[in-house]
């Protein structure tokens, strides 16, 4: 042999070993998570850090896009009768479970008689609560599980039968106490049956290792349907509780998303990593909830005076640094079927100095001057940026005769003074469950009587209007999506017009995302699929 | 000594039972409970969970049930770690804690003691001087801040270790996390060598050995190391239980696992059975370290031994 022959042989040996090298070399993604997650059992997970998780591991009828919309997931069609009450749903054939057993229509019968089993105390059951006796299997009113509108008509079809037509119930079917379960994994393993040595899901990822306080990692599925298009062979979701710590780790090139980051780093990024500090309107508010079920806040001119007296442009940029936009109304902005016209008050339009005169007049029409203050106790829970937005309230409240008493507590005791009725005034916050204008208006309809008590829900502050609640009702009845908003609109007005609680603003997702990754897009929700993504070296 | 141990041992039992009834009581009485998060529940679905976990109980019969339960080793469900008993969590973050509390001990402790010995040999001279400095660093920072400032030089500037994260074997992830436990530990024990080994030599006998001509090195080895560590062991007791639960920082930052950050999360989130689970192991772990520190003061101390 040649010495060029012996090279050669060399050569080719070599690119080989480097191909099949590099071939091996799994590409995964270091995804910096946030918090622990508490669960990831589908019907007992509940934050978003736990959705990032069992989303990769489990699949709905329906799953979110690239854009979060709803489009066919484990269903691969459906048809919906024309009273809107009937869905049906055709499984897909090769739909399967990560231990190879096809997914059938009786795995959701299971699921959701499990999601309303009062024996599961599974927190989010309410969101599915548009299906037929849901509530009532809830409750306990009902025991016999098969009167519930979920039913298998074979194995691979599914009827669902809703109480009433609901526009948002495809997007509701993508939330993750939608997702099908394997009712037989679950009566094995009882409560562990989500570590990673028993867990079965369909989704494209499956768990291999759960290490709490540090990471979890999931691995691509050989078994779904959409395996070939995965690009991202792995991935790792890292605890990232510390965000300057995470900010750290993503610099040093360890993480390749973040979830999060501090609002006081957003200049740093924006200045030595150009565009990939990802800030977006995300669906949720952030408010101030006023005690109307006694004086002073009961009255509205107080309340008016304390709202437009609040200059809600400087909070986003000056006071949190990350330029989340003014709240004056009450449904996002951008939120689903909720056609119309933004509400924005008139007086949000006025110069601030003019408002600010206009407040002094109502207060001192009510008897307090800054001489004579309203004294009033401010609530929030322990949180650096809570504490700068009501500090910088304060001194907005201040002159026009309202002498605030901060009070901070723990997240738990927190709300337990909310929900008692115990403050004059609190911080709350809401992320909308589903892409739906009545979940954020349905947290000021009235109370309902519970025996000798009155259930308030999340309407902290206790806003009554019986026109808003007839309001809620009839759209809730209503099948003309356009109609249907016309009267959501005027809910929304007229809650607001009262002064039924403090806007601030709306909220922003906040996410950090390496050059490398492609297929990570800004929606909404804030909810992006590792299936979209892939990875560059 | 064998009996001595025994007592010890046998009179930790009440303790132990003290410590689960005060705990147990107190943490209910403390408002807000694990369930009163930022969304009410439907009144349905908590009364559910409630029962679910028997809090609907009357508050004696769970108190009962959950000693019954910890008499048979179940320390129940953690009920915001839902997919975890609280003694798989322990289970898998113990081992973690005890590995780094223990290697960041034994750093701290090793350097802490020579530093302090060169000190006090050279009192008044550079190397007491820088040493007095040095220590007051750690001592003085708050680790959150140190372990950012480590993070970015090591990890982000230099390069040489990765910033935080962990997988198993990964060795080279816990050199900072260790350093950064170890340094408060390490400056502590150097000043407390270096204190009470200045007043040993300083005392009568240690004048006598240098005037009947021993050498200096000798003098340490044999006559002042001894007595010099009596404060310093003291000290390692409480050190040492510090590092072993004190870790929440060094964890969050470093995203490692362990059980540091449940005394302080689960108390805050009122996860009921990992409040009283992780103080029943700290009740252990004190009582185990006094046992030791009593011990071991009785072998340097001869006056201990025939009190």
């Amino acid at each position: 042999m040649k010495i060029t022959q012996v090279l050669k042989a060399v050569a080719t040996a070599g690119a080989l070993a480097l191909f099949m090298a590099s071939a091996a070399q799994a590409v995964t993604l270091n995804l910096g998570n946030g918090s622990e997650p508490g669960s990831i059992d589908p019907h007992k997970a509940s934050g978003d850090w736990e959705n990032r998780i069992v989303g990769e591991l489990f699949e709905g009828l329906a799953a979110e896009d690239i854009h979060a919309q709803p489009i066919p997931g484990q269903a691969e069609s459906w048809t919906i009768s024309d009273d809107g009450l009937v869905y049906t749903f055709k499984i897909r054939a090769d739909a399967k479970w990560s231990d190879g057993q096809p997914v059938v229509a009786q795995n959701w019968v299971d699921a959701f008689q499990r999601l309303f089993d009062p024996k599961t105390a599974a927190d989010y059951a309410y969101l599915q609560y548009p299906i037929k006796n849901s509530a009532k299997i809830g409750s306990g009113e009902i025991t016999d599980f098969s009167q519930l509108g979920v039913k298998a008509i074979d194995d691979k079809t599914l009827e669902i039968t809703l109480e009433s037509p609901t526009p948002y119930f495809i997007g509701a079917l993508t939330h993750y106490t939608a997702y099908p379960i394997r009712k037989d994994i679950i009566e094995k393993f009882g409560d562990q049956w989500t570590q990673p040595e028993n867990i079965v899901g369909n989704g494209p990822y499956k768990l291999v290792e759960w290490v709490p306080g540090s990471y979890l990692r999931g691995v691509k599925s050989d078994t779904y349907y959409g395996k070939d298009s995965l690009k991202i062979d792995e991935i790792k979701w890292d605890n990232t509780e510390d965000l300057t710590a995470a900010l750290n780790r993503y610099r040093a090139g360890e993480l390749d998303i973040l979830t999060d980051f501090p609002a006081d780093q957003y200049k740093f990024l924006q200045d030595n990593y150009p565009g990939q500090a990802h800030v977006a309107p995300f669906l949720g508010i952030y408010y101030y909830v006023l005690n109307q079920e006694k004086p002073p806040l009961d009255n509205v001119n107080i309340r008016k005076a304390l709202s437009i007296s609040v200059l809600r442009d400087v909070i986003g940029p000056d006071v949190l640094g990350t330029g989340e936009l003014p709240a004056y109304g009450w449904v996002p902005p951008g939120t689903g079927n909720y056609e119309g016209e933004q509400y924005l008050p008139d007086w949000s339009k006025e110069p601030y100095d003019q408002r600010v005169e206009e407040a002094k007049k109502l207060m001192a029409d009510a008897g307090y001057t800054p001489d004579k203050p309203l004294k009033l106790q401010l609530r929030y829970n322990t949180n650096e940026n809570h504490q700068r937005i009501a500090v910088a309230i304060a001194d907005m409240w201040k002159q026009i005769g309202v002498e605030v008493e901060l009070f901070n507590a723990e997240t738990a005791v927190h709300y337990d003074a909310l929900r008692a009725g115990d403050f004059n005034v609190g911080r709350a916050g809401w992320l909308l469950d589903y892409d739906d204008a009545s979940n954020t208006l349905d947290l000021l309809k009235s109370g309902v009587k519970q025996g000798d008590t009155m259930n308030w829900g999340n309407n902290y502050g206790r806003f009554s209007d019986p026109k808003y609640d007839a309001l809620l009702d009839q759209a809730s009845k209503e099948l003309d999506l356009v109609k249907r908003a016309a009267l959501l609109h005027e809910a929304e007005k007229l809650a607001m017009d009262q002064f039924a609680a403090i806007p601030i603003y709306w909220y922003v997702s906040k996410n950090v995302v390496s050059p490398k990754i492609t297929g990570f897009e800004d929606n909404a929700k804030d909810i992006n699929r590792v299936r979209w993504m892939s990875k560059s070296e | 000594m064998l009996g001595y141990a025994l007592r010890r041992v046998l009179t930790a039992i009440p303790i132990v039972l003290l410590t689960i009834t005060v705990c147990f009581f107190i943490l209910r009485l403390a408002p807000g409970g694990p369930f009163d998060g930022e969304r009410a529940l439907p009144p349905d679905q908590l009364r559910n969970i409630r029962a679910y976990y028997h809090l609907d109980e009357p508050l004696v019969m769970q108190f009962f049930r959950y000693v019954a339960g910890v008499a048979q080793g179940n320390f129940g469900p953690s009920m915001v770690m839902k997919d975890f008993t609280v003694a798989r969590l322990i289970g898998i973050g113990l081992p973690f804690t005890l590995m780094l509390g223990f290697t960041a001990f034994i750093v701290g402790t090793v350097a802490g003691l020579v530093a302090g010995a060169i000190a006090a040999v050279n009192q008044n001279r550079w190397p007491d001087y820088l040493l007095v400095f040095v220590v007051l660093i750690p001592i003085i920072i708050p680790n959150f801040l140190m372990a950012n400032v480590v993070q970015l030089v090591f990890g982000v500037y230099l390069h040489w270790l990765p910033v935080g994260g962990y997988t198993p074997g990964a060795w080279l992830n816990l050199v900072l996390p260790v350093l950064i436990l170890a340094m408060p530990h390490g400056a502590r024990v150097a000043r407390l060598t270096r204190g009470s080994m200045i007043e040993v030599l300083g005392t009568n006998y240690i004048r006598t050995a240098r005037s009947k001509g021993l050498g200096a090195r000798l003098i340490l080895a044999r006559h002042a190391i001894k007595p010099a560590l009596i404060p310093v062991v003291s000290y390692l007791g409480p050190g040492l239980s510090y590092l072993l639960t004190g870790s929440l920082v060094v964890e969050q930052v470093f995203a490692l696992p362990g059980i540091g950050k449940y005394f302080i999360t689960a108390a805050l989130n009122r996860d009921y059975g990992v409040v009283l689970g992780t103080t029943i192991l700290y009740v252990f772990i004190i009582l185990a370290l006094n046992l030791i520190v009593d011990v071991v003061y009785a072998w340097l101390d001869p006056k201990v031994r025939f009190r």
